[in-house]
């Protein structure tokens, strides 16, 4: 079970760390994982490990679809392979490989794709993916993950990389809120309950967790009691846990770091109106492209942040 | 297994009537590609690949990559010749729910090694596959066909890049030189200037032949034992549609829909020069 240690603090380590060491770490235990890179081995820690060990730690350089292929045939050879790059090229510059090279195929492949959403920040634009989730989620079976903090993406890379089919894993390269604690269990497809509350549902994955847990702090001081959700498997989506939640409180507000469109909130809907039709509404990128700023300032300008939520959990009780 | 020129040209012809026979069962279907790169698979198949067709996906075996999946039904015939299945099984070609699609998938059809379709996305598996191969200690080649309107693609360039800086010697990639693609003559759509001046200045041993002759593809593949530390590129200059005149001088012979008749001809020709040849019944 996942240990909850929420107190609104930043995690001491950043992703860039935790990601980096615990790939070296699978290739350290494992001869069959292999790591393939787009020229950004730096951004993530590897690149003395890939001067080390360059059969095990292999850079690509800036060539993304031939990444995803080669991922596919050294998987074909009986390997393990994870494919890192920023999230746009991991996903809409090589969603044919991966779909065919690899889904297709029969190949399977983890693919890590950094800096989602506003995390791109000073990358801007032309680096902000608000679609990665809606392409991936169109892949057969694919597995697709938005990680919350250091301890879950270092306990569940491990059982990814196991994990038949397609598996896309979006997150950051700073630090979020620290939200488990060591030796937390994961289960992929199961998400968490941070927080029990009976007037609505707050579904978040990623960096929302926290903008979440801080809203649902703000609304209980109004008298709103949300149950706040880590969504953190946005396929398979948790049902059972999405159901059991809405039945109970009657609303639920999805709050993502993507466009409103194929994503996180695109799942629970259909998953509601096919099996307990509920008020729902959703804290994500209106159908936007992205732009270039420090992270807060995005998380204002596409309305991701705390006072969002409560503003729309303020609106959505109110359709009950 | 043989090095027998006679036999290989019988095998080659055997396996242009097989595609025709696949195709003449659907009634229509890729025909020009498949007989310009009939006999470099009589070839691979009949004297160079080290395969078990009892077992086909045995670790340590050559493995071939058709990234011009669309010519699966001379692919097709060529694995039923080996031993792979039942011939009929081919003629099954495009019928629903067949194990022999238009394009090479290799979760249906035992003996291909990777499915393919996509133009371009083969070459990525293809040293994929032969950089794994060559990680996990085995000794086994790989022969990657692609096509010269494939090279349209980028993402060849980007496989074959890799796969020298790699220096993957166990690679040989072979360019299906027709000089067609589906719309025409590819010097006329997007003009490749040489594929031979371009694969040696992306670091290939290189060499260019006449594709349609076994012996000279032979030679040419045999040749690429003695280069090692570089990935071998051999352009083979094809005909689009060799083996059937009638084919040959169609301009648009991509895709076909023949008349019955007329297809019933084609595979008439080919049963006729396969009964006049030498070199016996091919011996897996």
């Amino acid at each position: 079970m996942p240990k909850i240690v929420y107190d609104g603090s930043l995690d001491p380590r950043t992703f860039k760390d935790v990601i980096g060491q615990t790939i070296i770490r699978l290739l350290e235990s494992d001869p069959d994982v292999i790591y393939v890179d787009a020229d950004l081995m730096s951004t993530i820690g590897t690149y003395k490990y890939h001067q080390e060990h360059p059969d095990r730690a292999i850079n690509m350089g800036v060539s993304e679809a031939n990444m995803m292929g080669v991922a596919g045939g050294l998987a074909a050879s009986g390997f393990k392979p994870i494919a890192h790059t920023f999230g746009p090229f991991a996903s809409r510059r090589s969603f044919d490989q991966v779909f065919l090279s690899a889904g297709y195929a029969g190949n399977d492949i983890t693919v890590i794709g950094t800096d989602p959403g506003v995390c791109a920040a000073f990358n801007g634009g032309t680096h902000m993916p608000f679609e990665d989730v809606a392409l991936y989620r169109a892949i057969p079976t694919a597995t697709i993950l938005d990680i919350t903090d250091t301890v879950m993406f270092k306990t569940l890379l491990p059982q990814l990389i196991e994990r038949p089919g397609v598996k896309y894993i979006r997150v950051g390269r700073k630090q979020n809120a620290k939200v488990y604690d060591e030796g937390s269990a994961f289960e992929v497809g199961k998400s968490i309950r941070l927080r029990e509350g009976s007037d609505l549902t707050i579904i978040a994955c990623g960096i929302m967790v926290h903008e979440a847990l801080q809203a649902a702090r703000i609304l209980s001081e109004q008298g709103i009691h949300a149950e706040v959700l880590d969504m953190f498997t946005i396929k398979p989506l948790d049902v059972e846990g999405l159901l059991h939640s809405a039945k109970k409180t009657g609303a639920v507000l999805v709050a993502e770091n993507h466009n409103k469109i194929g994503g996180l909130y695109a799942a629970v809907c259909e998953a509601l109106a096919f099996h307990h039709p509920t008020p729902a509404a959703c804290v994500a990128v209106e159908d936007e492209y992205g732009e270039v700023g420090p992270q807060d300032y995005l998380q204002q300008r596409f309305g991701l942040t705390k006072e969002h939520i409560v503003q729309v959990a303020q609106d959505l009780i109110k359709r009950k | 297994m043989t090095n027998n020129v006679n036999a290989l040209k019988k095998l080659a012809a055997q396996i242009r009537l097989g595609a025709m026979e696949a195709i003449q069962a659907r009634g229509f279907g890729h025909v020009g590609g498949s007989l310009s790169v009939a006999d470099t698979l009589a070839v691979l198949y009949g004297a160079i690949l080290r395969v078990d067709p009892n077992n086909p996906k045995w670790p340590e075996r050559d493995k071939m990559v058709c990234s011009k999946g669309h010519a699966g039904p001379a692919v097709y015939a060529a694995l039923a010749l080996k031993g792979y299945f039942p011939y009929e099984d081919i003629l099954t070609l495009n019928q629903p729910g067949t194990n022999f699609p238009s394009h090479c998938d290799r979760k249906k059809t035992p003996g291909v090694d990777m499915t393919t379709g996509s133009l371009g996305q083969g070459t990525s598996l293809a040293v994929g596959m032969a950089l794994g191969d060559r990680l996990k200690g085995r000794d086994s080649r790989m022969y990657l066909i692609v096509g010269d309107g494939e090279l349209n693609e980028g993402q060849p360039w980007e496989a074959f890049m890799f796969a020298a800086a790699q220096k993957l010697d166990n690679l040989t990639v072979l360019i299906d030189w027709n000089k067609k693609q589906l719309d025409g003559f590819v010097a006329d759509i997007n003009d490749p200037q040489s594929f031979a001046a371009k694969m040696e200045a992306f670091g290939f041993h290189t060499q260019q032949v006449k594709g349609n002759s076994v012996e000279e593809v032979l030679r040419a593949i045999q040749a690429c034992e003695e280069v090692k530390g570089r990935p071998h590129a051999i352009v083979l200059d094809t005909i689009k549609g060799a083996g059937i005149k009638e084919v040959e001088d169609t301009f648009s012979n991509h895709s076909m829909t023949p008349k019955p008749e007329v297809i019933q001809g084609w595979v008439q020709i080919l049963r006729d020069q396969i009964a006049a040849m030498d070199g016996g019944v091919f011996d897996a």
